[in-house]
């Protein structure tokens, strides 16, 4: 085990070196910013693959099985079919946003995994604002699916566009509002340390906050039931319609790479990250990462999509009021039984969750949509 | 919108496509596996016996295409015709079957084979000699069930799904 | 402060890829508000009314299965009930038992595209609709085994059928019919009482009754509506009174109706196959009919309840060998006009959904 335990503020960021590294803070950072670039490309790859295999078998077909031994290698293929396609840029596209869009959609989703520990302290750096970090960075994927919107000089992509900014500004607010739950568990906002205080997964402790996290996570990510921007039977392709080529493929392992991040931290905030009995740390990190991801493709296998001003009135008039609610239940719990949260507020919890559910969907009503014009 | 079965709905979705996951899948890898067709199928050639065939020409009169192209000389001596030219333009037919119903001799036949892609059209053109009868040639049983027995029994996706139920 | 917002025009369409097929709405956007819809169609138009005042009579039915391709034997059923008509054919009864069951295979093989198509619009991702193909195949290996075709088909003839059935079509149709209703069943736990396929639909796209029948609709768009409408009750043609079936009725004619319409037939259309394989009589199935027919003088008007609606076909006659004048009366056109009552006022979202529950087929819309 890779041991050293530094958690620091930003001002002695660059003093303090690990104990264990000979090159000092230098060397980890490259160490890991190795790893994470490795372990995301690699992860994606095989996501790829997986999601595809999977669904394939849950629609009664079998997904790609002709590259290498079970199709393995068809991620790489595909890729390399991408790679040599021809890069086309509309003619009346803002050139430069156009292409810069792609990068700036894919680079944030990356720059997540920074503080995801993978392991104890094994993590390019152990902010102690992690949590904080995470949301702030999550957001700005965003900004680069707007701009390929708004570069493509495209109707559908503008749509697309307008849809996932309105949707995912809504959703940042129930899913922070969930994870101050978990931050009022952990009493810490690093993400080693709310692994560290993790001795029961926080998904028994905060069932609520586990399914608001989840289902705004999705929205944010854009995948079934919210893939509204992609909407392919409303908007062809949304956002990505008039990319080709590598940007394309940029766009895609974004998608994926948003989806990873997703699993990775619901794995870390729920789910008790990288600890688990007999396996080693990392397998379990990655174990939970792939059951996370295999419920992200169950749901799209099933479900079909929401109209944005349901997705909207979900966030607000539904997720809002549960995230707030939970909050208050959670500061209460900690507050006045500190003793008891490990295993007494469990069955309290679940219920408390269980009851808030169904007076929400109770009183969750909706118009059915028609504005007369 | 409302949540009027409290997510029972989704879960019950989900089952279904947890279910499937385990269920064989009903692909078929075409080139790999290959399953029988139907034993009348009307594959996209035509069989011809210049034996039976008297050159009455019924089958380019009833071919609405007019992908049906014969030439025909009379010879006194016999008192038949002779078959000049016999042409079909498989491009353009679009294998209906019904100068096969209308024969009024038993001379012509659908094919039971059906990959007969080509990369150019002109090829498509079947002559008199591609569409003799051989001995390597499947005739398709349509609309001549005594020929369909010979050949095999079509494979049915009915029978090769087998449900766990 | 009023914002003043300008509308955008947005074409869906014609190669779009759930317009099924190639129609284009030209619709007027303000926001993901639709303030006009405008149907714009004709682009797969083949002439096959001219064509067939080209063709003598027998050779127009290969061209009647390019109408509606997902129902192709209907149309054959149709257009081959409109000649008996013209010209008094009498057709055998095997023949009459055997078109009544191919023709409700038929139905539920339609159907099941409708709803898988449908449902892939609400944005299943493909699973609904690989499901229902998986059904249809089932269908179309019946349809290739009795027909030697998977598509266009080109069975019926006048006076009966091209070919009797071989042996093996009733020990697999029934093997069909006995697991038809459990995969229906399936369907139902699939999406019947998801929450959002009926956030998306219940309440969708309301068709009102009065508007059903002021365009003239037909078939499950106006069953959906409320009118209890069906031809083979209303107006019955071949044997239908024989059978004892239900007419599914919708309440308010939203999308949801129209959905639970057709998985609602396709368990009525089951139930007549079984009855109909019960009656079964042996026999021939094809009466002496002349290759060319020459009807009388006159006109006939033939329809059958097809699966998107009333399919009609109208021939003139002038006692030549080909029709002097053939009209086709396509449900799909027909519903489709009901459309911009439909979608205006909703979200683009929401025109495809109500669009994919119209189901149409480009194939007859043009023609």
């Amino acid at each position: 085990m890779i041991g050293f335990n530094y958690s620091l503020g930003l001002e002695s960021y660059g003093r303090t070196l690990p104990p264990d590294w000979p090159g000092g803070f230098w060397w980890h950072w490259l160490v890991f910013t190795v790893i994470i670039l490795a372990f995301v490309m690699t992860v994606l790859l095989g996501f790829v693959w997986f999601e595809r295999r999977a669904l394939g078998r849950m629609q009664a077909r079998l997904g790609p099985n002709r590259v290498g031994p079970f199709g393995l290698l068809q991620p790489v293929a595909d890729a390399l079919k991408v790679l040599i396609k021809e890069d086309i840029v509309p003619s009346q596209a803002d050139k430069i946003v156009h292409w810069l869009a792609p990068v700036v959609t894919l680079v944030p989703v990356l720059m997540i995994f920074a503080v995801v520990p993978f392991q104890d302290g094994a993590l390019l750096v152990d902010l102690n604002i992690g949590l904080l970090y995470v949301v702030a960075v999550s957001a700005v994927p965003i900004l680069g699916i707007f701009m390929a919107g708004w570069a493509s000089n495209n109707k559908y992509t503008l749509i697309a566009a307008m849809r996932d900014v309105a949707s995912v500004i809504s959703y940042e607010i129930p899913v922070v509002l969930s994870l101050a739950g978990v931050v009022l568990i952990a009493g810490s906002l690093s993400l080693n340390q709310i692994v560290l205080t993790q001795n029961t997964p926080l998904i028994l402790l905060q069932p609520l906050g586990f399914l608001i996290f989840f289902i705004g996570g999705l929205a944010e990510i854009n995948r079934t039931p919210f893939d509204l921007l992609e909407a392919d039977s409303e908007l062809t392709a949304g956002f990505h319609t008039e990319y080709s080529g590598m940007k394309f493929a940029l766009f895609y392992l974004a998608e994926y790479a948003e989806a990873l991040a997703l699993s990775a931290l619901i794995a870390t905030f729920f789910l008790s990250g990288w600890r688990g009995p007999f396996l080693p740390p990392w397998l379990w990190f990655l174990l939970k990462i792939v059951a996370m991801f295999f419920v992200i493709i169950w749901m799209r296998a099933t479900l079909p999509r929401i109209r944005i001003d349901q997705l909207m009135a979900l966030a607000w008039k539904f997720l809002f009021p549960l995230a707030l609610l939970n909050i208050v239940v959670t500061a209460i719990e900690v507050l006045v039984w500190p003793e008891a949260l490990p295993w007494g507020l469990i069955p309290v919890n679940i219920v408390v969750a269980g009851i808030l559910v169904l007076f929400l969907s109770k009183k969750f009503t909706l118009g059915w949509g028609r504005i007369e014009v | 919108m409302k949540f009027e079965h409290y997510g029972i709905g989704i879960a019950k979705g989900l089952t279904v496509t947890l279910r499937h996951l385990f269920r064989h899948p009903v692909t078929v890898q075409y080139p790999d596996q290959r399953l029988h067709t139907s034993r009348r199928i009307r594959g996209n050639e035509l069989v011809w016996n210049e034996e039976k065939c008297t050159g009455c020409a019924t089958c380019a009169q009833v071919c609405h295409i007019g992908a049906i192209n014969i030439v025909t000389s009379p010879s006194r001596a016999t008192n038949t015709y002779t078959v000049e030219k016999y042409e079909v333009d498989t491009g353009y037919c679009i294998m209906c079957g019904l100068c096969v119903e209308a024969c009024p001799f038993k001379a012509l036949y659908m094919g039971y084979d059906y990959e007969r892609a080509k990369y150019r059209s002109g090829d498509l053109v079947q002559t008199k000699e591609m569409m003799m009868t051989t001995p390597e040639k499947h005739i398709s049983g349509y609309f001549y069930p005594e020929l369909a027995t010979r050949l095999p029994m079509q494979t049915l996706l009915l029978e090769k799904v087998k449900e766990e139920e | 402060m009023v914002i003043k917002t300008e509308p955008i025009i947005l074409n869906i369409g014609p190669a779009h890829p759930s317009t099924h097929g190639v129609f284009r709405m030209r619709t007027t956007l303000d926001g993901e508000v639709i303030v006009e819809m405008e149907p714009i169609f004709g682009y797969l138009h083949r002439s096959i009314e001219k064509l067939a005042e080209e063709r003598t009579y027998t050779g127009f039915i290969p061209l009647t299965d390019r109408l509606d391709y997902l129902a192709a034997m209907s149309n054959n059923l149709a257009y081959c009930l409109t000649v008996e008509k013209l010209a008094g054919i009498p057709v055998p009864e095997r023949a009459e038992y055997i078109r009544v069951i191919i023709a409700e295979l038929q139905r539920i093989a339609s159907h099941l595209i409708a709803v898988g198509a449908f449902l892939q619009d609400c944005g299943a991702f493909m699973t609904p609709f690989l499901y229902m193909i998986r059904e249809r195949e089932k269908i179309l290996d019946l349809f290739e085994m009795v027909s030697g075709q998977r598509l266009t088909y080109n069975y019926m003839r006048f006076g009966g059928l091209s070919q009797d059935i071989p042996d093996e079509f009733l020990p697999a149709l029934r093997k069909f019919v006995d697991q038809m209703p459990s995969y229906i069943d399936e369907y139902d736990q699939l999406l019947a009482e998801n929450e959002i396929l009926l956030a998306r639909t219940k309440g969708i796209g309301i068709l009102s009754r009065e508007t059903a029948l002021n365009t003239s609709a037909s078939g499950p768009v106006l069953r959906a509506s409320g009118v209890e409408w069906d031809i083979r009750h209303a107006d019955p043609y071949s044997i239908y009174p024989r059978f004892e079936f239900k007419i599914p009725t919708g309440m308010v004619g939203d999308c949801y109706d129209r959905y639970w319409i057709r998985i609602q037939e396709m368990r009525q259309s089951v139930r007549i196959i079984k009855q109909a394989m019960k009656q079964l009589p042996p026999g021939p199935v094809r009466s002496t009919v002349p290759w060319l027919i020459h009807p009388p003088v006159g006109e006939a008007y033939a329809h059958v309840e097809a699966p998107k609606g009333e399919l009609g076909f109208y021939l003139v006659s002038d006692n030549s060998i080909a029709p002097y004048r053939c009209h086709i009366r396509g449900p799909s056109l027909i519903n489709l006009t009901a459309l911009r009552d439909m979608v205006v006022g909703w979200k683009i979202a929401d025109a495809i959904v109500i669009f994919g529950s119209i189901d149409i087929c480009m194939g007859e819309v043009d023609r």
